[in-house]
Parts: structure tokens; C-alpha cells; sequence
């Protein structure tokens, strides 16, 4: 009945609705060609580390449109990097090992731990514009993003099946083709998930990014992260809820307009030899395929640019003769290029590893004790903050997931819920809790929590949705105890799903730390005992030893904490509690 | 010598050879001084004109020899020629049929057939023309905008011969291009593949096919080459004299499947024509510490067995096959399991149940779980050591690794593995000893430790 419907209105739209598509799609355009325009005049104009904020909803716009581009060009450089790096490592034997090695460790980096280093650079970079500063804070959203989507790109390079690539040989494929018609379209959909996680990422840092003291001066950027910050500092209620609608309004925005259109586009690159019968289907891909504008000319422009292309490098050597697969055929070819680049990234590291060493020297006993029990204190407060996620999050997700009508309202909402940067709303909660009179110790957990606990909420919805109905049936069948139910179906079930839901989280609440246990809020400045704090403080101070340790000390107890904790469950989830078939 | 018989091979038949391989090896090297041998010296020629079928059971080599042939993989010595010339600077023009299709999902069929055309720098409009045309010669006028997996298995095998000839391949090689498909639709590529080739539709000079099923090989080849195992070598190579289209009941049919059946299932024979030897540095298989375990299932055995003794306790093995339609890779290793127990012996392609089979077929579950042991126990020394390692050592455990280490001197990574895998559930079955998988740890079956703790008690 319903499909029915909907095919009689699709009928009807299809021969009087592309001109208006079109039409919209030009407007689009003209709008994108103003707002660089725009931005870029402020950009090349006189660096301004200290904008003013106007509270004005009218400036909001404006303001969204800075916010929006400052994001959209740090996703793209992780786009182009992560395929970059990914590309390389998969390729490359010899350094594969380390190059995973240090996107493990850059990975569990807090994003201001960046800071200092990357916007002291940008600035020196581009003297005399706004521009510096602005790349400086674009760098710094971009670590936020990159990572995961490097591991991605390298993980879907590994798992090509080993007769696709003999055929890409065979067939005397190029580079160029290999990258479109294999690797490409093999990697979209983990490229397309991992994106939506960036750029929620890239939203969580950017609301602590355009808004810092460092090093004495204070730099304020005009953006939805500074219009909410100083709304809050100075109690402008209605400035900071339309600020945060602002920004609530966008994340629903992208899901709706940027995601799901691409979630539904990229089904088409799922491996899989059967058409499977659930489809994500989003209304604005149906609407955008019909653009006849859209459809047919960025086909054709490809087109005219790829042929002679093609047949250029019909005439190279890789294209004329078949490659073989082989390590070993691979190894001999470690060319000059790959030293002579290998020496040069040893010298920069060893070198500033002395520089590092020289500065940690100015580092004090007292200073180390209390790095320490910041370390501590923050590694109790980010397990307890998983431990409340997961104690409400394990009965209320398998409730929910047991109810699929629930399941299919609640799972969207929660994973928009997880996309709106918990730090849009810290300056609000902080402001709460000071009257309430509690402490940021207590205040920086349900920070934490307010970040994380949306990851865990829908892996566990989709573990529970994933447990096949025929055992749901079997356990009530043989009438097992509630206590039964629970440890021999329901949490070995949804366990591989909780798993990827607590590592993300962790990783969430590591770099919520940094935002979350320090404050300027009124005038005053809160803080707690945590290696959060101490990073921020040591950014406002300039004391960059203490930064560098206490970025190590966090960086060493994620590594140490996902090799030894969550690797391991990890492995246990894959061998043990994999529901097959 | 190896070298002239070649010579006169490809003279006979009045052409040069399109590939010629020159004692091509491949091998693994070890750390320490051994190497894994996969495939021994080996010369083989593919000359214009004919179908070759390789042969073999799994764990020759077959698949690693079409790529050395292919340019795919190199190969660890020996030299690979294509027209005489070093492959490895030659413009080969060959293409693969392969076993999983290895079509790309996100292309159309039409897109799938252009994409070696446009690696080639053929232009658009001429791209567009010759897959048309292809996919019309395959049956899949229509077909063009469809995406493979709204297709059916043998649509999309169309779909992989399509892209192999559209660059009009000087040699079309198969890598068991039918054994994914059922039975049916299987049968009707093959002869259409066939009246392809016999009406010289495709420009294609000769054909080299991969597979394990015999009448397969005998259906279509005009030569077929066999391979052992252990390393890989060839055993025979041999014209099949049959006209086409072939009968598979006719009596010349049914011998040559007969005599191909021996020739498998007797490893340590030589067949009729004597097989080449292998290089010098290769090791003997008797000299072997560890007899290579076949990957059967103790189930497998008893049914096997049980079946033979109705049978009168004794069959013809490609008749057994035929009744169970069980390839030659399945049914194989079971009857090599069963030899290797002692449970019965091969003669002529024949399977004769011995004293002991008949009493272990006539036997109920525990008993027959016994008898496992014993004869288990008596023939196979890992397992033998693995139990004496556990009865020996204070906790009676010990891990999989340190047997790893022993097999890894004799078998590939892979081979080690599987022959790991095979031993427990034999040893599990025979209740030698059981397997903790999570701490990837050999135990003593539970009864039997209490009875041992039982004992160090009282004692």
C-alpha cells in the first residue's frame, strides 16, 4: 500500500520537478561562490586575534558560515590525508608497522594538546592575515578528524579480496584505475560512516577552538563556538539557546542533507553478492538524481578529463605489463625515493625528540607530583563516566532493541544525539552546576558522560537488534531465570557491539578531559585536579614542558589502555561472541 | 633433456609455444636453513590450439602455477617465457576466469567489460561497441545497465567470460571458473564455452583450465596435466584423443576418468608414464618427519566406511564418488584418512575395507572411539607426541605453539595451521586430549584428569 503511494508520486514528479531541482541547484551555487567570496576577503584582510561577538540572532548566519567552512576545510585536508597516508602504509611494507604505530598514538592526542604548537606555526606561517589564525584553528579541528579516517582507508585497502586485486592486475590496470574502480568504491562506505564521526568530532573541538587564551593573549574568532561562549559569560540566556539551536539545527541539517543521501549512495559499493533487503533511503538523493543538471554534467566533464588520460597511461610500462602480486616482487622495489624520505623524517623526529628532552628539564618535582595525580584523577573520572554510561545505557539500549517499532525511532535520534558536540552545551551545564554548588570534579564526569554516552546507547540498540529472534524464542521456550536470559543470551550477544561502543566512548572521554576539567566562566576560572586541566592551564600560561608531558602521560595511558584492555575484548568479541549466520 | 622433449612437443604440433616455463620453482624461505617447497622444477608449455586442463588435489599447487604462468606471481627460480621472451618485460595478452567471479559490484555488467578495454586506452565510442558485441556473444543482450548482484551466479560467470574476451586474449585462463555455479547451469557453460571455441567465435590461441573435477577435465581438455603433491610436481601430462562433443557414458570416457582416479589416488605409484623428477634440493617425502595429515572428519571415516561395507567392503572410488556426488577434493582426503588408520587399502582406484575398518564400521559410537584411538595413536606421530607431551608435563597442558614450531620446519604457515586444526578434532574425537581454543592450549580430556589426580591421591 504504501510503496504503492509512493511510486504514484514519484511518477508524477518525474516529469515536472527537474527544472525546479535545477533551479535550487543553481542557487545553491551561487550561494557557495558568495560565501567564499566572502570568507576569503576576511581571510587575506588584517589578522583580528580578539573579534568582537555580536548577540544579534542576525549575526547568527554569518557566524554558522564560518563555523561551517572552518569544518568543511579541515574534513576535506583529512579526506585527502587519511587516503594520502592510508594509501601508503597499505603499500609500503616496510614502514607499514610504524606508520600504524604513530596514527595509534597521534590518535589518542587530545585535540588541544595541539594547540600551542600548530597555531604558534600557522601564524609565523602566514604573518600580516587572518588567514594564519584561521588555518591555525582549521589544523586544529583537523586532528580532531583525521585520524580514524586514515585507519579506516588503511584497514578497507587490507581487506580487498585477493582475486579483485589479481584482476585489477591482470586487466593491466593503472594506478589511477586501481584507485577509482577498486580501492575507491571499496573503501566508501567505511569512508562514508567514519566521515560522520569526524566531522561530529570536528564539531566537538571546534566549540573549545575558536575561543582560547594562549599564552597570555586571548584569540577569539567570530563562529558559533565563540557566539555560545560568550553568551554564557555573559548571561545572555536568549543569545546562548539560540546558539545552541543554531547549532543543533545544523547537525540535523548535515544528517539530513549530507549523510543520508551519501549512506544511501554508497550502498552501492557494499560487497556483497546478493542484493540485501534493507535499504537506508533518503528522500534528497531520490530528489538530487533527478536534477537532469546534476546527473549528466559532472559525468561528462569526467569524462572529457579522464579519456585522454587513460590513454596516456595505456602507454606506461604498468599498464603494458601484467604486475605481479608477490611481497617479495614488491620488496626489491624500495626505491631511492622511499630512503632518502625515510632519513629525513628520522632526522626531524630525532631531533625534536632532543628538543623535547632539552625542555622537559625545566620541569619540577612538585610540578611531576602533581601531573600524576591529575593522570590518576582523570583516568578514575573517565572509567566512572563509562561505567554510568553503561550501567543505563546496557538495560534501556537491549529494551529499546528488543522493541524494533522503538528501535527504528530511537536509533536515528540517538545517533544525531551523538553528533551534537556535547561542548555546545558545557558552558550552560557549568553555569548549573556552580548554582547548584557542586564542584567541577563532579561536573566534569557528567561532562564526560554528556559526550560518550550516546555512542554506547546505539551500538548496544544494534547488538540488541542483531540477537536472532530464534534465540530470544529458545530462552523463553526453556524458561530461563531473567538471570539466565541476561549472561547466557543478552550481554554475549550485544557484547561486540557494547565493545565498539566503549572504545569510541573512551576515546570520547579522553578528549573531553581536556575540556571539561578547566573553565574560564565568568570572569573566574574553574578548575580541578586532572591532566585535563593541567593542559589547558599550561596552554594559558605558556608552559609548554608541562604540555608535552602531560600530552605524553595521556597519550601513553590510552596507548597502554587499548592495548592491554580493549584490544584484548576486542579479540574476544570477534572470536568468541560473534553471532554467525 | 627436459628442455628437447619440449622442443619436440611443440614441434609435433607444428607451433611454437605461446608461455613456456622453464623449471619454475616456488618456494617460501624458512629462518632457519629449510625452505617450504610448494611447487618442485617444473617445465610446461602452452601451445596454440588446445585446451589444457590442470589437475590436482588441493595442496598441489595448481593455483599458484596459473599465476607464475600469468605473470601474477613470479616464480622463485625458473623462468617464465611468453614468446620467448622474459615475462616480466613482455606484453602478455591473457586473461582470468575466476572461481568468485571477481567482478567489481559497483560497475554495471557493461562498465565490468569496459573497464580492461579502457586500462587498454581503447576510446570510448569503440569500448562501447566491442562489450556490446561481447555481451551479445555471451548471452547477455539486455543485461548492459544491470549490477552483477542482481544477477544470478551463472549471469555473472557470463559476465566474467565477457570481460576475459573482450580484450581478444591470446591465452584464456580459468581458475576453476565453474565450481561456484550449480550443477545445471554449470553444465550449460561449458558447452557453450566449448561451441565458442569450436566455431573459432573467440580469437583466443589456447585455453588453460584449473579444476578439481575430473569429468570436468575430461569433458573439455585436449590434453590434461595432473599434479601431486608434497611439493607440487607434474605426475602425467597427456593428449585425450576423444572427439568432440563427448560422451560421458561412452566406454573410452569412463576409462580415462578411471585411469586419472588411479593416478590420484595413489600418490606413492608412479603412473604409467613416468612423472619427472624432481630438483635435487627438493626433500623426499619419506624422509619427511611428519606424514602430512588429510583434512577429513573422523564422521567422515565411520560413514565412509560403513558405506563400503555395504557395499560388500569394496568399491570402485570414482564409482563412490559418482553415487555420493562428491568431488574428488572431498572424497580424497577421507579415503586418504582412512588408509592412513588402516582402516583400508587402495588398489587399482579400488577401495578394499580392511580387518580392522570392518570391526570399527560394525562398532557403536564408543567403541568405535577406541578403535580412532588406537589406530590413530599407532599411525599418526603428532598426535602420538602431543599425548605424550601432556602426560608427561606436571599441569598436562601445553600450548599449540610449541607444535606449531615443530611443523612449521616441514609445512607452509597455512598447512601448519590446517594441519593443527585436523589434529584436534581428531584428538577430540578420539578423546586423546581435548583443546582449549581461548588460550589456544592442548589439556587433558577432564575425566581423564581427574582419574590422573584421583591416582597421584591415593598414591
Amino acid at each position: 500500500m504504501r510503496a504503492q503511494n509512493f511510486f504514484g508520486r514519484s511518477l508524477v514528479t518525474v516529469s515536472t520537478w527537474p527544472i525546479v531541482i535545477d533551479m535550487g541547484l543553481g542557487l545553491c551555487a551561487l550561494a557557495l561562490f558568495f560565501s567564499i567570496v566572502h570568507t576569503a576577503t576576511y581571510w587575506m584582510g588584517t589578522p583580528v586575534p580578539m573579534a568582537p561577538i555580536s548577540h544579534a540572532i542576525s549575526a547568527l548566519p554569518v557566524y554558522a558560515l564560518y563555523s561551517i567552512g572552518r569544518i568543511g576545510i579541515a574534513y576535506l585536508l583529512s579526506l585527502i590525508f587519511a587516503i594520502a597516508y592510508g594509501y601508503t602504509a597499505a603499500y609500503n611494507p616496510r614502514v607499514e608497522a610504524w606508520m600504524i604505530a604513530v596514527l595509534d598514538i597521534l590518535q589518542s592526542i587530545p585535540v588541544l594538546s595541539f594547540l600551542p604548537p600548530v597555531l604558534l606555526a600557522m601564524i609565523a606561517l602566514v604573518p600580516g592575515h587572518q588567514l594564519g589564525i584561521e588555518m591555525g584553528v582549521i589544523l586544529l579541528i583537523f586532528t580532531g578528524q583525521v585520524w580514524n579516517l586514515a585507519f579506516s582507508f588503511y584497514s578497507s585497502l587490507k581487506t580487498i579480496p585477493r582475486e579483485m586485486i589479481e584482476a585489477s592486475r591482470i586487466y593491466r590496470y593503472s594506478a589511477w584505475q586501481r584507485f577509482w574502480q577498486l580501492e575507491m568504491p571499496y573503501a566508501a562506505i567505511g569512508l562514508v560512516w567514519n566521515s560522520i564521526v569526524s566531522v561530529a568530532n570536528g564539531w566537538f573541538a571546534l566549540m573549545a577552538c575558536e575561543m582560547f587564551p594562549l599564552n597570555g593573549t586571548n584569540f577569539q574568532l567570530p563562529g558559533l563556538g565563540s557566539y555560545i561562549q560568550t553568551a554564557t559569560y555573559s548571561g545572555d540566556t536568549h543569545a546562548l539557546i539560540s546558539g545552541i539551536a543554531a547549532v543543533i539545527l545544523i547537525v540535523v541539517a548535515t544528517d539530513q542533507l549530507v549523510w543520508r543521501p551519501l549512506i544511501a549512495w554508497s550502498e552501492k559499493f557494499k560487497f556483497e553478492q546478493v542484493e540485501s533487503a534493507d535499504h537506508v533511503s533518503s528522500p534528497i538523493l531520490a530528489l538530487l538524481q533527478r536534477s537532469r543538471l546534476l546527473t549528466s554534467l559532472p559525468g561528462r566533464l569526467w569524462t572529457r578529463l579522464e579519456e585522454p588520460l587513460y590513454r596516456r597511461m595505456a602507454q606506461t610500462p604498468s599498464c603494458r605489463i601484467v604486475q605481479p602480486i608477490d611481497q617479495e616482487a614488491k620488496r626489491r622495489k624500495s626505491s631511492l625515493y622511499l630512503k632518502t624520505l625515510a632519513v629525513f623524517v628520522l632526522t626531524v623526529v630525532g631531533w625534536e625528540a632532543v628538543q623535547g628532552a632539552l625542555m622537559l628539564r625545566s620541569v619540577t618535582w612538585p610540578d611531576l607530583r602533581l601531573l600524576l595525580e591529575g593522570a590518576g584523577a582523570t583516568f578514575l573520572r573517565v572509567n566512572v563516566a563509562l561505567l554510568i554510561s553503561a550501567m543505563w545505557t546496557i538495560p534501556v539500549g537491549v529494551a529499546i532493541g528488543f522493541n524494533p517499532r522503538l528501535a527504528r525511532v530511537v536509533q536515528p535520534v540517538a545517533q544525531v544525539l551523538a553528533s551534537v558536540p556535547a561542548t555546545a552545551f558545557f558552558p550552560i551545564l557549568l553555569i548549573g552546576l556552580v548554582q547548584l554548588g557542586g564542584g567541577l570534579g563532579i561536573g566534569s564526569v557528567v561532562l564526560m558522560l554528556l559526550g560518550t554516552q550516546w555512542y554506547i546507547l546505539f551500538n548496544v540498540v544494534a547488538g540488541a537488534m542483531s540477537i536472532p529472534s530464534d534465540l530470544r524464542e529458545a530462552a523463553s521456550l526453556y524458561r530461563f531465570t531473567r538471570w539466565q536470559r541476561w549472561t547466557t543470551l543478552i550481554l554475549p550477544g550485544i557484547f561486540p557491539y557494547l565493545i565498539t561502543g566503549m572504545v569510541t566512548a573512551s576515546g570520547g572521554a579522553w578528549n573531553a578531559s581536556v575540556f571539561a576539567e578547566y573553565s574560564h566562566l565568568q570572569g573566574r576560572t574553574l578548575q580541578t585536579i586532572g591532566l585535563g586541566a593541567q593542559i589547558d592551564a599550561a596552554t594559558d600560561s605558556g608552559r609548554f614542558a608541562i604540555l608535552l608531558l602531560a600530552t605524553i602521560m595521556i597519550s601513553l595511558m590510552v596507548v597502554t589502555m587499548n592495548r592491554l584492555v580493549w584490544r584484548r575484548l576486542y579479540r574476544l568479541a570477534e572470536t568468541r561472541y560473534k553471532l554467525e549466520g | 633433456m627436459q628442455k628437447t622433449e619440449t622442443m619436440t612437443q611443440a614441434a609435433a604440433t607444428g607451433a611454437t609455444a605461446i608461455i613456456r616455463a622453464e623449471r619454475i620453482e616456488k618456494y617460501y624461505a624458512q629462518p632457519s636453513e629449510n625452505r617450504i617447497q610448494v611447487i618442485s622444477a617444473t617445465d610446461l608449455s602452452i601451445v596454440p590450439g588446445e585446451i589444457v586442463a590442470l589437475l590436482g588435489p588441493s595442496g598441489s599447487g595448481k593455483s599458484t602455477m596459473l599465476r607464475m604462468l600469468t605473470g601474477l606471481s613470479r616464480p622463485s627460480a625458473g623462468q617464465v617465457y611468453w614468446h620467448e621472451k622474459p615475462i616480466a618485460d613482455a606484453e602478455i595478452n591473457v586473461s582470468i576466469v575466476f572461481q568468485s567471479f571477481a567482478l567489481f559490484p559497483w560497475l554495471t555488467v557493461l562498465e565490468n567489460v569496459e573497464a580492461p578495454l579502457q586500462a587498454r586506452g581503447v576510446g570510448a565510442a569503440e569500448r562501447h561497441e566491442r562489450s556490446m558485441k561481447m555481451l551479445d556473444t555471451v548471452g547477455l543482450d539486455g543485461f548492459e545497465t544491470a549490477y552483477p548482484k542482481e544477477l544470478s551466479g551463472g549471469m555473472r560467470q557470463r559476465v566474467g567470460f565477457a570481460r576475459a574476451l573482450v580484450v581478444e586474449p591470446e591465452v584464456l585462463f580459468m581458475d576453476e571458473p565453474f565450481s561456484a555455479l550449480d550443477v545445471l547451469t554449470a553444465e550449460n557453460l561449458r558447452s557453450e564455452l566449448l561451441e565458442l571455441w569450436s566455431k573459432k567465435t573467440m580469437p583466443t590461441k589456447a585455453v588453460f583450465l584449473v579444476t578439481h573435477n575430473i569429468e570436468e577435465a575430461v569433458l573439455l581438455a585436449d590434453r590434461i596435466i595432473v599434479l601431486g603433491r608434497n611439493p607440487g610436481h607434474i605426475r602425467t601430462d597427456f593428449k585425450v584423443q576423444l572427439v568432440q562433443p563427448r560422451d560421458r557414458k561412452s566406454e573410452p570416457f569412463t576409462q580415462l576418468v578411471d585411469y586419472i582416479y588411479k593416478v590420484l589416488t595413489r600418490p606413492d605409484v608412479a603412473p604409467e608414464q613416468a612423472p619427472e623428477q624432481a630438483g635435487p634440493r627438493v626433500r623426499d617425502q619419506r624422509q619427511m618427519r611428519y606424514q602430512m595429515l588429510p583434512h577429513a572428519r573422523p564422521g567422515g571415516v565411520a560413514g565412509l566406511l560403513e558405506l563400503l561395507l555395504d557395499r560388500g567392503g569394496r568399491d570402485d572410488i570414482y564409482r563412490l564418488a559418482d553415487d555420493l556426488a562428491f568431488e574428488i577434493d572431498d572424497l580424497l582426503p577421507i579415503v586418504d584418512a582412512a588408509q592412513l588408520l588402516g582402516f583400508l587399502t587402495v588398489e587399482e582406484g579400488d577401495a578394499a575395507i580392511t580387518e580392522s575398518g570392518t570391526e570399527f564400521a560394525n562398532s557403536e559410537i564408543l567403541r568405535q572411539k577406541e578403535l580412532f584411538r588406537e589406530a590413530a595413536q599407532q599411525s599418526v606421530l603428532l598426535l602420538r607426541q602431543i599425548r605424550r607431551a601432556l602426560d608427561a608435563k606436571s599441569d598436562h597442558t601445553v600450548p599449540e605453539e610449541f607444535f606449531l614450531d615443530m611443523l612449521d620446519e616441514q609445512f607452509s604457515k597455512e598447512e601448519c595451521l590446517r594441519q593443527m586444526e585436523t589434529a584436534v578434532t581428531w584428538g577430540r574425537y578420539a578423546e586423546l586430549f581435548d583443546f582449549d581454543a581461548g588460550r589456544r592450549r592442548f589439556v587433558l580430556p577432564d575425566a581423564l584428569e581427574e582419574e590422573i589426580a584421583a591416582g597421584e591421591e591415593t598414591r
